[in-house]
């Protein structure tokens, strides 16, 4: 009776504390869509969406939205229709998991557990199951071809991505997000800057531009965007995709690329810390600050889009395994050095 | 190794020069106008729809002569002796009804070749851009001022001062046909008389009748000549209805 009563408020808190991130992720998805026509058209002297909702367009990812409920679910005749069906929502599905251990603000936290970094990485691979289960399912050739660059993309740049978070794990001493940004507190360094571990090591520096190179590959955003590459591969592993099921694959990108901005936030911007010490801090201030370091690379990404041309996919593998590879274990050692001499 | 870092820097050097290009364009003016609430002020010679201001067009038809894409179509009337249409506001004199004139937009090259050639400058392209049609037959702009019933009024006088006309005409020609024939007999009489001093009176009376035959005759020929010349006022508008086939929709 007992363990009744305890359960039943249980389960809804349950629910509720799952669906923060989702909720996020929907609201987040929705206003990035249209920033990121708003920043296209500006960056391009146009204005971008101006109709729907009144201000600036405001409503036109929804209006699209709705548009994309009420369209047809076509699923080629060849294709596999299970795996077909079931990969977008695997790939959102993978996303979303990732968030249960990024610290939104000091009171919020999905999952509290110890191996949070592992963990996320260890989940954002699945990302590339679901790229190669969409491509393979379709049964087109454009499909796999972006699935198959997309496979060898996300599996190189992963490399890069996990040592330069393993230079941050060896700097902070824990794999828990939570414990990393709690470190992250406080303005002392250099009398005046905040905590923030960008700023304990000049080798953080170094290695988040890598990790920045890395998750623009990771998340698929240009310049290497090859695994849709819409002027060459129709969209790659989305060809065959339309209506709500494509929705959701977008959604997914857009989640990914916030979840490793956020990651970014969190690892070397100081995550929910404020940037004024204990001005402007506690768990809602802490949730501004700590979307506001996100949204701010998540502008950076848009704004490297819409300056910069794609990688052809031997540049691609070369920036990889030539460049960000070597260098970022040359700056692991580097930065443990720093960390065992001062 | 110091080619790599070569690369690197100037790698990164071209990616930061992009992105402040980019940005100053992101935070810069922008160029589109919100078409339907905003409207681009057009140049003073934008060539655009075409307009007649009707109450200075003189029927001259030089504009429908320099159209290239023979989209103008115009009809004129000679003006009967009891109407005056008075004058433009150029001082022109109007001596034409216009019972037809007809630009169609839809064949319109905008090429502005029919705008300088009129006299009174009453044909000029406006700065109305937007007269988009569902049906293309509503691109036929109708600038004549007169409604159907007129133009037939209007015909048919005209028609019937062309038959009086030509009646005067005939008439003087019979009454000049008369007079030579007068002057011939006279001529004649004057040579028998000044022959009857000499030899007889019958050759003279011979010439009389010779000149008697020969007047009728060129008064028939005259009137040949007016019946032929009468359904002439007509053919032209049948001519123009063959030619533009599109006017019988309208």
């Amino acid at each position: 009776m007992n363990e009744t009563l305890s359960s039943m408020p249980f389960l809804p808190a349950l629910l509720l504390h799952a669906a923060i991130p989702l909720t996020i992720i929907l609201v987040y998805a929705l206003v990035a869509i249209w920033a990121e026509r708003k920043v296209a058209g500006f960056i391009q002297d146009r204005l971008g969406p101006m109709r729907v909702g009144g201000w600036h367009g405001w409503a036109q990812s929804i209006a699209d939205l709705l548009k994309l409920i009420q369209k047809e679910d076509i699923i080629p005749a060849d294709a596999s229709r299970f795996w077909f069906k079931f990969a977008p929502f695997m790939m959102f599905a993978a996303s979303y998991a990732a968030f249960a251990v990024i610290p939104f603000s000091s009171g919020y936290i999905g999952s509290m557990v110890n191996i949070g970094v592992f963990y996320l990485l260890a989940v954002t691979s699945v990302l590339t199951l679901s790229v190669i289960m969409g491509g393979w399912a379709s049964n087109n050739k454009w499909s796999l071809l972006g699935a198959m660059r997309s496979a060898a993309q996300m599996v190189s740049y992963e490399v890069p991505t996990i040592a330069t978070v393993l230079t941050v794990v060896l700097v902070a001493g824990s794999l828990n997000l939570m414990e990393i940004t709690e470190l992250q507190s406080g303005n002392d360094t250099l009398g005046f800057l905040p905590n923030w571990l960008i700023f304990q090591n000049p080798f953080l520096i170094t290695a988040f531009i890598m990790f920045f190179i890395s998750i623009l590959a990771e998340s698929h955003r240009v310049p290497f965007d090859l695994p849709e590459s819409e002027s060459e591969l129709v969209a790659g592993y989305q060809t065959e995709y339309s209506g709500m099921r494509w929705a959701m694959f977008m959604l997914a990108e857009y989640a990914d690329m916030l979840l490793l901005s956020l990651l970014g936030a969190t690892l070397f911007f100081g995550g929910w810390n404020s940037p004024f010490g204990d001005f402007l801090a506690g768990p809602f201030w802490g949730f501004f600050w700590f979307m506001l370091k996100g949204l701010v690379l998540v502008f950076v990404m848009m704004w490297i889009r819409w300056t910069l041309p794609r990688y052809r996919v031997d540049q691609l593998m070369a920036i990889c395994w030539n460049i960000l590879i070597p260098l970022s274990f040359v700056n692991l050692v580097l930065a443990a050095l720093w960390e065992m001499i001062f | 190794m110091v080619q790599a870092v070569k690369n690197s820097w100037a790698t990164f050097k071209s990616i930061f020069t992009g992105m402040g290009i980019t940005g100053r364009h992101l935070v810069g003016p922008t160029v589109t106008l919100q078409y339907p609430e905003e409207r681009a002020t057009l140049p003073k010679n934008a060539r655009a729809r075409l307009f007649v201001n009707m109450d200075d067009c003189i029927g001259c038809t030089l504009c429908a002569k320099a159209c290239p894409v023979n989209c103008i179509d115009i009809e004129t009337v000679p003006t009967t002796a009891d109407v005056d249409l008075g004058k433009t506001s150029t001082g022109n004199p109007k001596r034409f009804w216009l019972t037809r004139f007809n630009i169609d937009m839809a064949k319109c090259m905008y090429c502005d070749l029919c705008v300088h050639p009129c006299p009174t400058n009453c044909i000029y392209m406006e700065q109305e851009y937007e007269y988009s049609e569902y049906d293309r037959s509503n691109l036929l702009y109708k600038f004549s001022q007169l409604s159907p019933v007129e133009v037939d009024d209007v015909k048919a006088k005209a028609e019937a001062e062309a038959i009086q006309k030509q009646k005067e005409k005939e008439e003087k020609a019979r009454q000049k046909a008369e007079e030579a024939r007068l002057k011939k007999e006279q001529e004649a009489a004057e040579k028998a008389r000044a022959a009857d001093d000499g030899t007889g009176a019958v050759p003279a009376a011979d010439a009389a009748k010779a000149a008697g035959t020969a007047a009728p005759d060129a008064a028939d020929a005259a009137r040949v000549a007016g019946t032929a010349a009468k359904p002439a006022p007509g053919s032209p508008s049948k001519q123009d209805d063959t030619q533009n086939p599109s006017k019988g929709e309208a």
